[in-house]
């Protein structure tokens, strides 16, 4: 009895050794380049940074800083404005996008995971996205602006009718609730950008949508359920924690791609050209800290909903 | 009976099952026909919007220079022309550019995807005191900004040091600010660009095999090790290949980790189309055999040569994405994701 005890826990140590021997290159990593750069820039944004040049490469000396009027979060929020500017600017424009984007690829990976002719050419050209949304590719977009001005132009010339643009004046003409689809025109406007944005949340989505077994929807067909029943009762719970994935990957995707602006200005303040390391450290950690809560928030009031098969 | 009467029988039968149905199928079928057409028309209009960025930029790179300043030619050009080409491939050192570029991201997302493999199986399948906590430390890695950690990562890989050895040994601490030892060991430690995502990626593929496939391997006498390699990573190929082909991608058009960690002397395509502006003047200059600072660029020949560059950056991915796009989707598809 006390033998097969024995061997019990010994298979669990050797199982607890080969798990940390799995995942020791993660645990290395995420202290030597996560955990220790993370605490040190935040005791940079707690102090004034002196950069020194030496002898075997660049050490920096921390002075502490005693008021708050110096300190390099009332800087970064109160004495650079174009950082306040930028960061008021964005928070808005997040709070009508993630939904957008979210909704948006639900809906196309429901579609694309139907049986229709040249599925897999569509699903194909749903993944440029990922492509034209990543690294450099993005930049140049925004600044290839020229062409679509040149269109305009003509097309103001030639007289031509908008569409959206006209439907937008009657609604607005009427003078329903303007406050009320102001988002609306923004996310109709900006569908192109919602598109680009979601290359990745509609692979998810579908790999999530895949799961689900076919047998449940004929047990419910056979039960007299409608579709939008269905797609109530069994597809949006089965997915539901594939919301919370695109939900985080999507708020984080937004605030890191190398076109955001508030983005940018961090880069600029605490790149070596820069040398503000510490004021741009502050930047940093406002920025992460309100995404952080956002992201709490989000997540808490979703897992509550998310439903777990198992 | 031919099968022209096959169809016509068919159809009377339809007719009759639709009244014995009270008009129920007829309701269904044009519903489904309604359906279709406007899932047609609306993945037309969606894939047309995704395409649109690069047919425009394909009718821009084709057009000769005098073509931008005529306001009669929209997207066919007039003086159809491929020097927009050549004239990118010099400027940009495309040769080299690809060719650097192509090794570094094989290296990296190599180095990348196998450790996340590690890690995430580590994740998946084993149980060990703490696990909840470093995978919440995975979150954490996935949510955290790399502008937050950017500076004084530069500053620990410009004086770096482990325990003090290097020190030690020559008198003073290394500057690896020129070699690419640094981002391999971010890569080769998960830590590198989007790695979070791959480990999560992995570790939900890793938990949907079943349990008895290694339970079998294990009494057959595999070890852990054996296992992962012999009976996991086949099965896990296609997941693998996902996530290397977005990591390579990733990779290919990333600038920030490149100029944080890369040497800066190195030609990379990510680079050098951020560098189209005085690239393009420096061309120019040498052409008509003047000063750089006094050349006019006009702001259309400048989008022009961008558009060039960006189709030219991106192409080799396109071919790339093409072949594998068949096992990356479906493998994609298979993943089976659970929380």
């Amino acid at each position: 009895m006390k033998k097969t005890k024995n061997k019990h826990r010994n298979l669990r140590r050797r199982n607890a050794i080969a798990g940390y021997l799995f995942i020791l290159p993660f645990i290395i990593g995420f202290l030597v380049f996560l955990l220790k750069p993370l605490f040190e820039s935040l005791q940079m944004s707690l102090h004034k940074v002196t950069v020194a040049t030496g002898k075997g490469g660049r050490g920096f000396s921390l002075e502490p800083i005693k008021t708050w009027k110096e300190s390099n979060y009332y800087k970064a929020l109160f004495v650079e404005t174009e950082f306040k500017n930028r960061l008021m600017e964005t928070l808005p424009d997040m709070a009508i996008q993630i939904p957008a984007v979210l909704v948006f690829s639900f809906f196309i990976a429901l579609i694309l995971n139907q049986e229709f002719k040249g599925r897999g050419f569509v699903r194909a050209i749903f993944f440029i996205p990922v492509i034209l949304s990543s690294g450099v590719i993005v930049g140049l977009d925004t600044n290839n602006s020229l062409m679509g001005g040149m269109k305009d132009m003509i097309a103001e010339a030639g007289d031509s009718i908008n569409i959206s643009a006209t439907l937008e004046t009657i609604l607005r003409a009427t003078g329903i609730g303007n406050k009320i689809l102001e988002p609306v025109f923004e996310i109709i406007n900006g569908v192109d950008k919602i598109v680009l944005a979601s290359g990745i949340q509609i692979v998810i989505f579908i790999s999530g949508l895949q799961t689900v077994t076919p047998s449940m929807y004929e047990a419910a067909k056979v039960e007299g359920c409608t579709a939008w029943e269905s797609f109530w009762k069994i597809t949006f719970p089965l997915v539901s924690s594939m919301i919370l994935v695109n939900l985080v990957y999507t708020v984080v995707d937004f605030l890191m791609r190398t076109d955001n602006r508030v983005m940018e200005i961090i880069t600029q303040y605490s790149s070596a050209t820069g040398m503000k390391y510490d004021i741009g450290a502050a930047m940093a950690w406002t920025y992460f800290g309100i995404v952080a809560v956002v992201l709490a928030i989000l997540a808490a009031i979703i897992s509550k909903k998310v439903y777990y098969y198992e | 009976m031919s099968k022209k009467e096959a169809k016509l029988q068919n159809r009377k039968d339809f007719w009759e099952r639709n009244q014995q149905t009270n008009g129920y199928l007829l309701e269904r079928k044009v519903g489904d026909i309604v359906w279709r057409v406007v899932r047609a028309l609306l993945l037309f209009g969606l894939c047309f919007l995704i395409l649109l960025p690069l047919i425009n930029k394909l009718s821009a790179s084709l057009k000769a220079e005098e073509d931008l300043f005529d306001a009669t030619v929209v997207n066919l050009p007039k003086n159809w022309t491929l020097g927009n080409y050549s004239l990118a491939a010099t400027m940009y050192q495309y040769g080299k550019g690809v060719f650097s570029s192509a090794w570094i991201s094989l290296l990296i997302s190599v180095l990348q995807v196998a450790s996340a493999t590690l890690v995430g199986y580590g994740f998946a399948r084993f149980n060990f005191p703490l696990k909840k906590f470093w995978f919440g430390c995975v979150v954490l890695l996935i949510i955290v900004p790399p502008q937050l950690i950017m500076a004084p990562l530069h500053l620990y890989f410009t004086s770096f040091d482990i325990f003090g050895i290097f020190e030690a040994i020559n008198g003073h601490r290394l500057n690896l600010k020129n070699s690419i030892l640094p981002y391999l060991m971010i890569g080769g430690t998960c830590m590198g660009l989007k790695n979070g995502l791959y480990i999560y990626l992995l570790r939900q593929f890793f938990r949907g095999i079943p349990k008895e496939l290694e339970e079998a391997a294990y009494v057959d006498g595999c070890g852990n090790f054996k296992t992962f390699i012999r009976i996991m990573l086949p099965d896990a190929k296609a997941m693998i290949t996902s996530c290397f082909l977005f990591s390579f991608v990733w990779q290919w058009t990333d600038k920030f980790y490149t100029d944080l960690f890369l040497p800066r002397d190195m030609t990379l395509i990510s680079r050098e189309l951020t560098k189209t502006e005085s690239l393009l003047r420096q061309v120019t200059a040498q052409i008509y055999n003047i000063e750089p600072s006094k050349v006019q660029v006009s702001v259309a020949r400048l989008n022009q040569i961008t558009a060039t560059g960006t189709l030219m950056a991106i192409a080799p991915l396109l071919i790339i994405y093409l072949f594998a796009q068949k096992g990356f989707v479906e493998s994609l598809s298979q993943t089976g994701i659970k929380m």
